[in-house]
């Protein structure tokens, strides 16, 4: 700004409306107001021309019966269930594949990336050939050949290969015997909710008395075990009588137990390797970034090979890691809508295929869809910043 | 996905048009006489309905219906652009104006007519959903089908129709849902399912494209009703009438014995009816309707009636081999009923 001199001196002439904030907030208003009434103007036009094209309008669908099946699901869902039930179902079916692929290409890509760094020539090879290949094909040519090669070898029920007479592999799927009980069960969900946050709490004290006076204590284990016991001991008591529904053949199919069905094992599978494939370079880069004098450094303290990784060279290189990693993760979520590809029923599925042929309401199912999509995004990069923060440097 | 984006953003571009009235109120007829074509939407997929050969020539029961209407417009059969479109996107297409009529072996039902905006004229295809199984599995009946697997595709009326029928017989299954028939045929192909399901008509079809096509049998029950018609978009009751008896025509024609063969010695025929749907003596309709006196001739000509389009298409001498059965005159059994051209 060159014309400093136009500038009054001292308070502002006149009214308050020349002060810079005062008219800051007074444009942004007007700003806010012409986008509110926009939007509002766009939703009210839709609504009209909808009805005037004779399109039904609105979410009441949302409250109909669905009337179609779902074979995956992991709550109660039957066809005399709603279309917002549908929802449901697909959201939580699209958040299981992508919470399993997230954690899997994760553990596969720091393997990849570590292996690919390896002085070893045989697993350095080997991650270089997997991650290259990998990331060069289509992902949805990978899914459609795991889902061949997950499903070629499987027999059909009838000889289905029996894993100790009480599991069975076919190409329905992995049928597992599954916990039935009439009993309080959420007994077994309150203990482990407890036991939950006694381990935090341990963690909490464990790590101030260390910060305190240098002692260490194995507050993992600790933490595992209070995880894990209380429940156990709520089952073993006898006030929640188990049983085991184990699968037998009937007909067709296995009938009881619980069915893991092999359009997931090939979504999954086809997401892991893809994203961890990806996950495997940026790890790769985040550990190059770490100058070579840290490891020396390190070294020649006399920290174990293992140490300096965990507590040199990984803590430096996740500044680097985690903003791409991010973007892995939420690359991941989106393309587990290729589910519909090979009919795993996730959340586009479900909810943008047969509900938006069902009810006709192309806007409101598309718009939900991809709201959950941003939502979970949102979520997914919120979490991912505040590690990030608490991973960045720390300027004392 | 592309597809379901292509469908939102159009849903969103019938919704945002500002000039409200937009979507109905230039006349189809005019646009698509303007434009010298009809667009017609179409499957693209299904042997028998709508599927083009090697050369890219188009052949099917919803395709010659669609150059029944070019034929009545234009004079011209060959006049029509076929739009494939998917189960998902059909609607949209034809409720936002990027076909002017759906021929898409689409069943005809009370909410596609109440909720989205457009009007089924009849039913060129009375099906109904049935089963196909293995011969392996020895099984005679759908009610035999407890706990099976079943491959289906989506964005059809027979995801329902299949919950409906097994909760009704007390049943339980198992269903893997697929985007394209192609796919769900596949695997049911490779075992993934006991049974696969869609409209008798299509298992006739698919049956041809299976690895053993003699290894399956289809199931003697028909689950529903399904009338397989065209429709066009609401409000233009000028193209909704000329869809609607761009059929009728080709059902009165074969009722009143009038085939492409012999359309023009017909002309001269005694027989008031034919004269009037032949339009031998004056018009009939008035110049709302739209075309002259001509139109059922032209379609009769150049397209041929309706027992021909059948014959042509899925009849016993096709490789689908379907019978009549209910699609048969109303005078030999039948269901196919046609107002009277006067």
């Amino acid at each position: 700004m060159t014309n400093d001199r136009s500038v009054p001196e001292g308070p502002p002439r006149g009214a308050t409306w020349t002060a810079a904030r005062v008219r800051g907030l007074a444009i942004q208003g007007v700003i806010l107001a012409t986008l509110v009434g926009l939007l509002a103007w766009g939703i009210g036009n839709a609504i009209h021309n909808l009805n005037k094209a004779g399109i039904a309008a609105g979410f009441h669908f949302l409250g109909n019966r669905a009337g179609f099946d779902i074979n995956f699901r992991l709550i109660d869902y039957s066809p005399a269930a709603t279309y917002g039930r549908a929802f449901v179902v697909g959201v939580l079916n699209t958040l299981t594949v992508s919470v399993l692929g997230i954690v899997a290409a994760t553990a596969l890509g720091f393997a990849l990336g570590i292996g690919r760094l390896s002085r070893n020539w045989l697993v350095s090879r080997t991650a270089a050939t997997v991650i290259e290949t990998v990331r060069n094909l289509p992902l949805l040519l990978q899914l459609l050949f795991w889902y061949t090669a997950v499903l070629a070898p499987l027999p059909r029920p009838r000889d289905a290969i029996s894993l100790g007479g009480v599991a069975f592999l076919s190409n329905r799927g992995l049928t597992v015997p599954g916990p039935v009980s009439d009993g309080p069960v959420w007994m077994v969900w309150a203990a482990m909710g407890l036991g939950l946050a006694a381990a935090v709490a341990v963690g909490l004290w464990s790590r101030r008395r260390r910060i305190l006076t240098g002692r260490r204590f194995p507050a993992g284990w600790v933490g595992l075990a209070l995880i894990v016991l209380p429940p156990l001991a709520v089952l073993t008591s006898g006030a929640v009588p188990l049983s085991w529904d184990v699968p037998v053949l009937k007909g067709f199919n296995f009938d009881g137990g619980l069915t893991l069905v092999p359009e997931l094992i090939a979504l999954w599978l086809a997401l892991t390797l893809y994203s961890g494939a990806f996950i495997g370079e940026t790890v790769r880069a985040g550990i190059l970034s770490v100058p070579k004098g840290q490891v020396e450094a390190a070294q020649a303290m006399g920290l174990t090979p293992g140490a300096v990784l965990r507590l040199v060279v990984v803590p430096q290189a996740m500044r680097v890691i985690i903003p791409p990693m991010t973007t892995q993760h939420l690359t991941l979520l989106k393309n587990s809508s290729l589910a519909v590809m090979i009919g795993f029923p996730d959340l586009v599925a479900v909810f943008s295929g047969t509900t938006l042929n069902q009810t006709g309401q192309a806007i409101e199912t598309i718009g939900m869809t991809m709201a959950v999509y941003l939502v979970v995004s949102l979520a997914i990069s919120f979490g991912m910043n505040l590690y990030n923060s608490k991973m960045a440097i720390v300027r004392r | 996905m592309k597809i379901r984006l292509a469908v939102a953003s159009a849903a969103m571009s019938v919704a945002l048009a500002t000039g409200a009235s937009s979507v109905a109120q230039a006349g189809v007829l005019d646009t698509v006489k303007q434009r010298g074509n009809v667009v017609c939407g179409v499957s693209g997929k299904v042997p028998g309905f709508s599927v083009p050969d090697a050369q890219g020539v188009w052949s099917g029961m919803d395709v010659d219906y669609c150059r029944a209407i070019a034929a009545a417009v234009f004079n011209d059969a060959s006049k029509v652009t076929f739009r494939p479109v998917t189960t998902t996107e059909r609607f949209t297409a034809l409720q936002t104006g990027e076909i002017d009529v759906l021929a898409r072996n689409t069943t005809w039902s009370f909410t596609r007519d109440a909720n989205l905006g457009i009007e089924f004229v009849g039913a060129n295809f009375y099906d109904g959903q049935g089963f196909m199984v293995s011969k392996q599995l020895g099984v005679k009946s759908a009610k035999e089908l407890n706990g099976a697997s079943i491959c289906i595709q989506t964005g059809t009326t027979a995801e329902q129709n299949i919950a409906d029928f097994f909760t009704a017989n007390k049943l339980t299954f198992k269903q893997v849902v697929f985007e394209s028939s192609d796919e769900a045929a596949k695997l049911y192909d490779t075992g993934r399912c006991d049974v696969y399901t869609t409209d008798t008509s299509g298992l006739a079809a698919r049956r041809t494209t299976l690895s053993k096509p003699a290894d399956h049998v289809i199931l003697p029950e028909v689950i529903s009703k399904e009338p397989l018609g065209p429709s066009v978009r609401a409000g233009d009751p000028q193209w909704a009438n000329i869809a609607k008896w761009a059929l009728f025509a080709q059902i009165n024609a074969e009722e009143l014995g009038v085939t492409q063969a012999n359309v023009d010695e017909m002309r001269q025929s005694k027989n008031p009816d034919v004269r009037r749907l032949l339009g031998s003596d004056e018009a009939l309709g008035n110049e709302r309707w739209g075309l002259d006196r001509d139109w059922a001739y032209r379609i009769v000509k150049l397209v041929g009636n309706y027992g021909e389009v059948f014959e042509r298409n899925v009849g016993t001498k096709t490789s689908l081999g379907l019978d009549r059965g209910i699609n048969q005159l109303w005078t030999k059994g039948g269901l196919m009923y046609a107002p009277p051209v006067r």
